[in-house]
C-alpha cells in the first residue's frame, strides 16, 4: 500500500533534519531584508513573512492527525518539531514587530490594549507559551493526561492566529480567509461526530 | 494659473536620478534656483527629506484593481490600455464632455511638485510629481455656482484588471473631495514622475494627488469627474466607515482604529530605520488648515 511505503520512507527522515530545514528561512529572510530582497519596505515584509510562515506551520501541524486517521499516514514523530518551529516563528514575528516596527514600549502596550487584531494575536502567542515550554519528554511524563488537555490549547491559538491575519488586512481579502477556512475544516475533522467512524470500523 | 504654489521640497532635495537630471539640465536651473530662496520656512523636516527613487516609487504600490500585494500593480498594471483615454467631466459644469487625454494636456500647464506622500498604512515616500492643478481642469469645464463636491471614478476594465475578480472593494474605485479642497492650489492631477510619463501602477495616464490626505484619496487612472452638490460616496469609506472617513486628512493625533498614525516608516530607509513622526496635514497644515477651521477633526476624520 502507498501509505505504508510512505510511512517506511518517512521513518528514515531524522527529526533533527526537520528542525534544521525548518529554521533555515529565518536567516534567509534576514539576509533578504538586509540586501533589498524583501522590497523597499523590508520591515513589514519581514514581519509578514515570519507571521505567514508560522501560520503555515500551524496548518501543517493540524494536518498530522487527520492524515493519520483518514489516509493512514503516520507523521506523528514530526509533530513536536512543527510545534516548536511554529512557536519560534511566532516569537520572531513578534520580535520584529516590537523592535523594528513599533519601536517604543509604551506604543507596544497601547497597541496591545487598543487594537483588537493585536490583542488577538498577542493572546494566541501567550497561549502558545505553555505549549512550547511543555514540548519535551519530561513534561509529557510529568503531566500525564493533563498534557493532552493542555495541548488542546492549540485548537484555540491557531484559529486566533488566522483571525489576526484576516483582521489586519484592509477590507476582506481572499488569502487570509483561505487560511481561516482550512483551519476550520481541519478542526471540524476532529469533532467527535466526524471522528467516530474509525473506532466503530476497527471494532 | 500655474505656479501659484511654491513647494517646500525643491530641486536640491532631488535624488540624482539620471533621467531626471538630464531633463533638468535642458530646462535650465533658473526657475529651480528661484524656488530655493522660498524654501524651508516653517517646515522643519523639509531640508533633510529626499525624494524616493524611481524604483521605490514604482515598485511599492496600492492599486487593488491589480491585486492586493504591494508588488501586484508593478507586475500586472502593464496590461492596462491607457491610450486612447478620455475623461468624462459632467454634473454641475458648463461644458460637460468626454475630454481626451491629449485634449487636456494641450490645455494644461505641467509643472513639478515634490510632495510628501503618506499612506494610511503608516508608510511614506517623497515623490517628485509632474502635473497640473486640478483647479485648472475644473475651470476648463466651468464649475457651476451650486457645485459643492467633486466625485472621481477610476477605470474599471475587468479583462485588464485581475484584482477586480475579488470583491475587496465595490468596483469601480470612487473618491471625492469638497470643492474648496479640489480647487486648492496644492491639489494636482499628476501625469508624470521624475519628468517621465507616470507608470500604469502609479495611476496612468492621470491621477489625483492631494498631499495632505492619506494616499487612498489620491485616486488613480481617472475616467470620470463629476461636480455635485451632495457629498459623493468614497470606496474605502463604503468598505469600512469606522476606519476611513470622507476627509481622511493626515493627522498624527487621530489614530486608525487598528494602528497608530503618530509615526510613519519612510520607504527605502531600510530594516533598522527609526520611525519618523507624522506631521499634521502631512506637513501642509500651514497651507490647508484654514479649510477645516472650526471642524472637529476627530469627528470628521
Amino acid at each position: 500500500m502507498l501509505a505504508d511505503q510512505v510511512n517506511t520512507a518517512v521513518r528514515r527522515i531524522p527529526v533533527w533534519l526537520v528542525y534544521t530545514l525548518g529554521l533555515l528561512p529565518a536567516p534567509w529572510f534576514l539576509y533578504l531584508g538586509l540586501t533589498g530582497g524583501l522590497g523597499v519596505e523590508p520591515i513589514k515584509a519581514l514581519e509578514h513573512e515570519l507571521g505567514l510562515l508560522a501560520l503555515q506551520i500551524m496548518v501543517a501541524g493540524l494536518c498530522i492527525t487527520p492524515l493519520r486517521r483518514y489516509a493512514g499516514l503516520n507523521l506523528l514523530r514530526f509533530r513536536r518539531a512543527l510545534g516548536i518551529l511554529c512557536f519560534t516563528y511566532v516569537a520572531l514575528h513578534l520580535l520584529v514587530w516590537l523592535v523594528l516596527d513599533v519601536q517604543t514600549l509604551e506604543r507596544v502596550w497601547a497597541d496591545v490594549v487598543k487594537r483588537p487584531y493585536i490583542t488577538i494575536g498577542m493572546t494566541a502567542f501567550v497561549l502558545l507559551i505553555p505549549l512550547a515550554l511543555t514540548s519535551n519528554d519530561l513534561s509529557v511524563r510529568r503531566l500525564g493526561p493533563l498534557w493532552r488537555r493542555l495541548h488542546k490549547l492549540t485548537y484555540v491559538a491557531v484559529p486566533l492566529g488566522a483571525i489576526h491575519f484576516v483582521m489586519l488586512r484592509k477590507g476582506f481579502q481572499l488569502e487570509p480567509l483561505v487560511y481561516l477556512l482550512a483551519i476550520a475544516v481541519l478542526l471540524a475533522l476532529r469533532l467527535p461526530v466526524l471522528a467516530r467512524p474509525r473506532r466503530t470500523s476497527r471494532a | 494659473m500655474a505656479n501659484r504654489w511654491k513647494p517646500d521640497l525643491t530641486e536640491r532635495d532631488v535624488t540624482p536620478e539620471s533621467v531626471y537630471l538630464n531633463r533638468r539640465a535642458l530646462l535650465s536651473g533658473v526657475a529651480g534656483l528661484g524656488l530655493v530662496g522660498l524654501a524651508g520656512q516653517g517646515h522643519a523636516q523639509a531640508d533633510d527629506l529626499k525624494p524616493n527613487t524611481w524604483e521605490e516609487i514604482t515598485s511599492y504600490n496600492n492599486f487593488y484593481e491589480f491585486g492586493t500585494d504591494k508588488g501586484d500593480p508593478a507586475k500586472y498594471a502593464g496590461q492596462m490600455t491607457t491610450s486612447p483615454w478620455t475623461v468624462r467631466i459632467d454634473g454641475m459644469v458648463d461644458r460637460p464632455a468626454d475630454y481626451t487625454f491629449e485634449d487636456i494636456m494641450a490645455r494644461m500647464t505641467v509643472e513639478e511638485r515634490i510632495y510628501r506622500f503618506r499612506c494610511v498604512e503608516a508608510w511614506s515616500m517623497v515623490i517628485p510629481w509632474n502635473g497640473f492643478e486640478l483647479a485648472d481642469l475644473l475651470n476648463m469645464a466651468g464649475v457651476q455656482s451650486g457645485a459643492k463636491y467633486v466625485a472621481f471614478e477610476t477605470l474599471l476594465r475587468p479583462e485588464e484588471m485581475p484584482g477586480v475578480r475579488f470583491p475587496v472593494l465595490d468596483w469601480p474605485y470612487v473618491e471625492g473631495l469638497r470643492l474648496d479642497e479640489a480647487m486648492h492650489p496644492l491639489t494636482i492631477m499628476a501625469t508624470g514622475i521624475y519628468g517621465r510619463d507616470i507608470p500604469n501602477q502609479n495611476g496612468a495616464p492621470l491621477r489625483l494627488v492631494v498631499p495632505w490626505k492619506y494616499g487612498f484619496k489620491s485616486i488613480k487612472s481617472i475616467v470620470r469627474i463629476t461636480l455635485t452638490d451632495t457629498q459623493p460616496p468614497t470606496s474605502w469609506n463604503k468598505a469600512a466607515p469606522r476606519e476611513y472617513g470622507f476627509y481622511s486628512n493626515v493627522n498624527p493625533e487621530v489614530d486608525h482604529p487598528r494602528w497608530s498614525q503618530a509615526s510613519e516608516r519612510r520607504i527605502g530607509a531600510g530594516l533598522f530605520a527609526r520611525n519618523e513622526p507624522t506631521l499634521m496635514m502631512n506637513g501642509y497644515a500651514e497651507e490647508v488648515a484654514s479649510l477645516y477651521a472650526g471642524m472637529d477633526l476627530a469627528k470628521f476624520y
